[in-house]
């Protein structure tokens, strides 16, 4: 054996290694691939020796080549050879590669789970840390399944360095086997309360990723997300959060807002303000209401010399609107518009103020020919990229407001009247979009029209033939349009039939001009329509009659069409979607501009009208053809953009369709009517009007909007327009897009069916039930647990336990940045929380206050949380020093923390903390149990915690800290229980009762360690107390003395209950079943407030609160074998009342002692 | 049209490489200046041949950048587009790369590259690319040390470095028990 030994390492000692390889590989640049292929094959050789160091070698080199490229998946065997190497070294090497290589479809992975649960059972703490950060690379749903158990006891073990990697882990766990989630939860969600930072940025880090999928399950967490929020007050953190709330978007305005208040007053950062306003910005769109108040806050914002701070405030003044503030918002922005500068930010501005405008179907719009002389205002911004913005806005008002149309159309005509102030510019290439609009509301309402014929005559001006090909080709169809309107108003008086000639002539005469186009769809336009021109003329000139038939060419009404109408189309049977109706079009990114922009609806082109299906695919293609025709055209276009030198303003028309100029403005002529812009006499004309008639104001707007909603009267009102009488506030109505007859309701379809954590939409705050108290693990598992219950869950280091450190203690920087990352994470979510929570409870007048957020929570307990923490802190920093002189302690009542609910009080897993009476109220500390008052020569045996055990309502887990106070070294410490009928202690499979357990590690002087024993109990109704002893071996320089040491355990009843959240509504449920009998208790002369009594309650007996009512509480528990544990806690003066029902009387009655006796204790 | 664009955009999504949501750092890559790949850790499966494709892209997309440009970019498209982002810092002669989800906060993406160097400074002793080139083991362990499957573990180097010094001296402590007489299995 021995030679073998020598002979492997002689190998090895010949055999390359990695540095070996690399320098190699270095060496033969010229023939690298030749020079692997040998390399490969060695290590093939290499593999099949038995020696492990030489496969692990010869791993560690497929890992390099691994990584150049070369596939090495044919070693995945021995790499789980490697593996399971008893060597760390080896080990290590064996789960890099396979990290590296393995994944979900490498077949070898099913081998090592027996490995991996070895390893993460494993004494040595490195083992365990290797085998979790290589299954975090590559575990599967069948290892998450059958390691789920395993990993999350990890997560309550004694090194931090485990716990955070099994915590962090849980994550992959949760992905893989969602089932998961909901036991391991609990415990997830203690570790937020961690004493080590690592470990507690690790669950944020968890917990946030979970609920920034699913945000409303973590409801629950609202108060322990605030109470780590105030803990804060990094910058970082700040940042964090700011830039997850604005993810999230669900988060209700006042809070969030209060938030930023917060965070400005914790850092006076002037760049805070940009991150705040960025994240009220995103949420406020779901509450807009409320931040109204704000507006002038934020109204000031918009005048900051910063320009990213003025977008953010533009943002948020989206949320702000209401029908009353609309008007003078907007004004404000116009004023901006005017003075900007910069194009980004006029352009923003721009785009804002129609956001604002047409947010919610024109919610807010009660007067919409203020709203068109707002678009048409807008036309004068110079260089703006969102001329086809206005246009597609333009476009959708005249069409669905119906009401609108003359005046939509008296302002169109304007503006093509003075089309050439807008496509003068070369900066103003954008703005001529608005002419598409412009001609299309003329043509398509030309009925409308005060003079068609001056129209008609603005919109054939040799000019327009600079315009892109797109717009050419709308004019020249809408020419069409107008020309067959003039002449149907001329035909009434056939004396005058010079007009009509004279329209027919000026097209013929114009026309040819659009004819010689580059644009095709121009040219063909035009010769089509020239053509049909010249045939009427000739009518005309026999005296025919004509005007009812080229009207016929333009009949019918063009309905909105709704964005999703298209997708909403059930697919006809036997039509296979995926198949290829044609090649796909080179530029199909070439979204129609107009249609794009806004989303709104979609309009069916002029064109259409002239074959009866409307929306067919047809249409649609040819639309793709132009626009790649237009897309070219822009591009060679010369007289695209053209430079002529013009006014900046356009003309603005302050005074009515009358005064439309007919004939061309000379350009020297100022064009801006001296005084008010138009939209500013319609804020006057509102307000005005506001004061008037206030009172059946309402009533119209009510009537107007559900119109709007409900589209009753979409087609019905086509009737006579003196209905509709355009008093400045217009009653209207805003016609509902169109949606094909028979659309499928799916509104969902935007997700994603393929999110992995669509899996983990998982309802966590509704009690666990029996089935799944325990995670499904495959059947042998429980066998394993009690065949070696020790090696599972005992902590074999003899390392010092670590110091605690409190976040406010001892901070490193990295840590502190990367902690506060996660806080910030928290508090978003958080805030998702309050604000859930706030809308399910009555409308409270607005917090903008820390404070105030705490009382939105859910329940009071923040409050209680932010008070108690100093104390908390304080407390266990004294108890350490003071340690020593309580170890004559006597046993004493013990107490446990389990599961704490969101009372969040202190850190449940350190265990040295003694409570020292005399500290101020309320101190949350267990006080430890002692179990061995030895003189000076022993171990000192602490009881730090008795928990039911999650997954198995017969357990106790019992941890004992056992510290050597003595100056000798201590060890074969065995521990020992006497059994109860009730209570046996799990040992090893074989052992009689008499048996001890050796306990696994050895305790230097001044060391403490760990260990856990796991009790199962038959009957959980009473208390109980086992007697044990616990034998050792002192071993000094010169000798060694065998010792024992006499102890009692004491289980208390509340020992088995587990904190439980629970819902009110699942409470008074409960409560009225009928199943529980009741008893009660009352306690005198309890002078403390009743917050900290209900903490006190929560935290000694886990209990969680449910509700809170002034000075009464219902409080909620459950045992591990599914007691429901009810509690209604009372005060008043003094004197606190508990009503308390539980389906086990007996149960109740103790727990109930137990409650009295912490309170006589204190 | 709209009918032979969605036919478009359900092709062009099936094209696309599967993109595990769940990770928040898709892939760690470290790479010199001609492109040649020091260490790449990928945290979502790709096949090897991707994996050279990815390196070779990124390293295409960050090497054309200018040094005084922000660190922050798009994604490449084989490794998720836009939807995820490149954050790099150039040091010498290496571009230490982190392509992450929308979740991670940038600065702290390239707050953690700065520890990761540092303790790459502070383990090698004045770290260089030979280290790097010899050694990728020691580097991949560090790094285990700090990112675990795409998640970031922990930041703090002090931490980091006692954890990977603990390892080591093991690792030492076995190879002296490996040359005594004693087996390893």
């Amino acid at each position: 054996m021995a030679l073998k030994i020598v002979k492997g390492s002689i190998d090895r000692m010949f055999d390359k290694n990695l540095q070996d390889l690399v320098r190699g590989i270095r060496n033969h640049k010229e023939d690298e691939a030749k020079y692997i292929s040998t390399c490969i094959d060695e290590i093939k050789q290499e593999l099949k020796q038995d020696n492990i160091a030489v496969k692990a070698n010869a791993v560690c080199k497929l890992t390099y080549l691994q990584m150049l490229g070369y596939d090495v998946s044919w070693a995945a065997f021995n790499i789980v050879e490697v593996m399971s190497s008893s060597k760390f070294t080896y080990k290590r090497i064996g789960y890099l590669a396979a990290s590296q290589c393995f994944h979900e479809s490498t077949d070898v992975i099913m081998l090592t789970t027996n490995q991996i649960r070895k390893d993460l059972s494993s004494p040595n703490q490195y083992d365990t840390g290797v085998a979790l950060t290589g299954l975090s690379c590559f575990v599967t749903p069948d290892l998450a399944r059958d390691l789920a158990n395993d990993i999350m006891t990890l997560m309550s073990h004694t090194k931090p360095y485990i716990r955070k990697k099994a915590v962090l882990i849980m994550y992959k766990v949760f992905l893989k086997y969602p089932e998961s989630l909901r036991p391991a939860f609990p415990r997830l969600k203690e570790k937020l309360e961690d004493p080590d930072p690592g470990v507690q940025s690790a669950a944020v880090n968890v917990i946030c990723e979970l609920a920034r999928r699913n945000p409303k399950n973590y409801l629950s967490l609202a108060p322990l997300f605030f109470k780590l929020m105030t803990s804060s007050t990094n910058n970082w953190v700040l940042i964090k959060i700011i830039k997850l709330v604005s993810e999230h978007g669900a988060v209700g305005i006042s809070v969030c807002v209060s938030c930023v208040c917060v965070c400005f007053s914790l850092v006076h950062a002037v760049w805070l303000v940009y991150l705040g306003l960025l994240a009220m910005s995103k949420i406020l769109k779901t509450h807009p209401k409320s931040v109204q108040s704000h507006k002038d806050l934020i109204l000031q914002c918009l005048d900051d010399k910063d320009e990213s701070i003025r977008l953010r405030a533009l943002d948020l003044l989206y949320g702000m609107v209401s029908k009353k503030n609309l008007m003078e918002i907007v004004k404000k922005l116009m004023l901006h518009v005017d003075k900007a500068e910069g194009t980004t930010y006029r352009d923003e501005l721009l785009t804002k103020i129609i956001d604002i405008c047409s947010q919610s179907n024109y919610q807010y719009i009660t007067n919409f020919e203020w709203y068109i002389s707002i678009l048409v205002e807008l036309t004068r911004l110079e260089g703006t990229r969102h001329g086809h913005l206005i246009a597609s806005q333009m476009l959708d008002v005249a069409i669905r407001v119906k009401a609108i149309r003359a005046f939509a159309v008296s302002q169109m005509a304007t503006l093509l009247d003075n089309a050439h102030l807008l496509t003068g510019n070369t900066q103003r290439n954008g703005i001529c979009e608005v002419l598409y609009a412009a001609a299309w509301i003329c043509g398509e309402f030309s009925e409308h029209l005060e003079d068609p014929m001056a129209t008609l005559e603005a919109m054939l001006r040799p000019k327009v033939a600079t315009l892109p090909g797109h717009i050419q080709a709308v004019y020249v169809q809408n020419a069409a349009k107008l020309f067959a309107t003039v002449l149907r108003g001329q035909e009434g008086a056939p004396a005058d039939s010079t007009v009509a000639q004279e329209t027919s002539q000026l097209l013929i005469d114009r026309l040819p001009l659009f004819v010689q186009s580059s644009n095709l769809e121009v040219q063909e336009r035009a010769s089509c329509i020239l053509q049909l021109v010249k045939y009427i003329q000739k009518l005309q000139q026999k005296d025919v009659e004509v005007a009812e038939e080229v009207t016929a060419l333009f009949a019918g009404e063009l309905n909105p069409v709704a964005p999703k109408a298209q997708k909403k189309v059930p697919v006809p049977e036997g039509l296979d979607l995926d198949a290829w109706i044609n090649e796909p079009p080179s530029g199909s990114e070439s979204e129609d501009e107009g249609r794009k922009s806004k989303g709104k609806a979609v309009f069916a082109k002029e064109e259409s009208r002239h074959t009866k299906p409307r929306y067919t695919e047809v249409d649609e293609k040819e639309l793709a053809k132009r626009r790649e025709v237009r897309k070219a055209e822009q591009a060679n276009n010369p007289f695209y953009i053209k430079a002529s030198p013009s006014s900046q303003k356009v003309y603005q028309d302050g005074v009515g369709v009358e005064h439309i100029p007919v004939v061309q403005i000379d350009l020297s002529v100022p064009l801006k009517v001296p005084g008010m812009p138009m939209s500013d006499q319609y804020v006057k004309l509102e307000e005005e009007r506001r004061e008037k008639n206030k009172a059946d104001k309402k009533k119209k707007k009510d009537k107007k909007r559900e119109k709007g909603e409900k589209g009753r009267r979409r087609r019905a009102d086509s009737g006579p327009e003196s209905e509709e009488d355009i008093t400045p506030a217009h009653m209207v109505d805003i016609v509902t897009e169109e949606m094909p007859e028979n659309a499928l309701p799916s509104d969902d379809d935007d997700k994603d069916p393929n999110d992995p954590h669509k899996a983990l939409n998982i309802d966590l705050d509704k009690p666990l039930a029996d089935s799944e108290k325990k995670l499904p693990v495959r059947s042998h598992r429980p066998n394993e647990v009690l065949k070696s219950p020790m090696e599972d869950r005992q902590v074999v280091e003899v390392a010092p336990e670590p110091k605690k450190k409190t976040g406010k203690e001892k901070k490193d920087k990295d840590r502190k940045v990367w902690l506060h990352l996660y806080f910030l994470r928290i508090f978003s979510i958080f805030l998702t929380h309050v604000s859930l929570a706030a809308a399910e409870a009555p409308p409270a007048s607005t917090p903008r206050t820390a404070s105030g957020m705490a009382a939105m929570a859910p329940d009071s307990e923040p409050e209680e949380a932010k008070d108690t923490e100093p104390d908390l802190f304080s407390s266990q920093k004294s108890s350490k020093h003071k340690k020593k002189k309580k170890q004559k302690k006597e046993e004493k009542k013990k107490k446990h923390h389990h599961h704490h609910h969101s009372d969040g009080a202190g850190d449940e897993s350190v265990p040295n903390g003694t409570v020292e009476e005399e500290e101020p109220l309320p101190v949350m500390d267990r006080p430890p149990h002692y179990l061995s008052p030895h003189p000076s020569l022993a171990p000192l045996l602490q009881v730090c915690d008795i928990q039911g055990n999650l997954q198995d309502g017969s357990q106790v887990v019992v941890s004992v800290i056992f510290e050597n106070k003595c100056d000798s070294f201590i060890k074969s410490m065995e521990f020992n229980v006497l059994d109860s009928l009730n209570s046996k202690l799990q040992r090893h499979d074989g052992a009689g009762p008499h048996d001890g357990l050796t306990v696994p590690f050895q305790l230097p002087p001044g060391i403490s360690n760990e260990a856990r024993f796991i009790f199962s109990v038959q009957n959980i109704v009473m208390p109980q107390k086992l007697k044990g002893t616990l034998t050792f071996i002192v071993k000094t320089d010169d000798s060694s003395t065998h010792e024992k040491l006499d102890f009692k355990l004491h289980f208390t009843c509340t020992s088995y209950l587990i904190t439980t959240p629970c819902y009110s509504d699942a409470y008074s449920k409960l409560l009225e079943s009928g199943d529980l009998k009741g008893c009660s208790l009352k306690l005198e002369g309890v002078n403390q407030p009743f917050h900290h009594l209900l903490a006190r309650i929560c935290f000694h007996h886990h209990f969680s609160v449910v509700e809170r009512i002034d000075s009464c509480a219902s409080m909620y528990s459950r045992s591990i074998q599914g007691h429901h544990v009810c509690l209604l806690v009372k005060t008043a003066d003094q004197t606190v009342s508990i009503d308390a029902k539980c389906d086990e009387p007996a149960l109740l009655g103790n727990v109930l002692d137990e409650i009295k006796l912490t309170f006589s204790q204190c | 049209m709209a009918r032979v664009e969605t036919c478009g955009s359900r092709l062009l999504r099936r094209l696309r490489f599967p993109i595990d949501q769940s990770i928040m750092i898709k892939a760690i890559l470290i790479f010199n200046n001609h492109g040649k790949p020091r260490l790449s850790k990928f945290y979502e499966h790709y096949n090897e041949d991707t994996e050279q494709q990815i390196i070779r892209e990124t390293f295409h997309l960050v090497s054309k950048r200018d040094e005084n440009v922000c660190n922050f970019l798009e994604g490449g498209m084989l490794i998720g587009g836009s939807e995820n982002r490149l954050i790099y810092r150039h040091y010498a002669t290496l571009y230490f790369v982190f392509c992450v989800d929308s979740s991670e906060s940038e600065l702290g993406i390239l707050d953690l590259i700065q520890v990761f160097v540092e303790t790459l400074d502070k383990c090698f002793e004045n770290v260089c690319e030979l280290d790097l080139i010899f050694h990728v083991d020691k580097v991949h362990n560090i790094l285990a040390e700090m990112v675990m499957g795409g998640m970031v573990l922990e930041t703090n180097m002090n931490e980091i470095i006692i954890q990977v010094d603990a390892q080591n001296k093991m690792e030492k402590s076995e190879t002296f028990i490996f040359q005594s007489p004693r087996q390893d299995r």
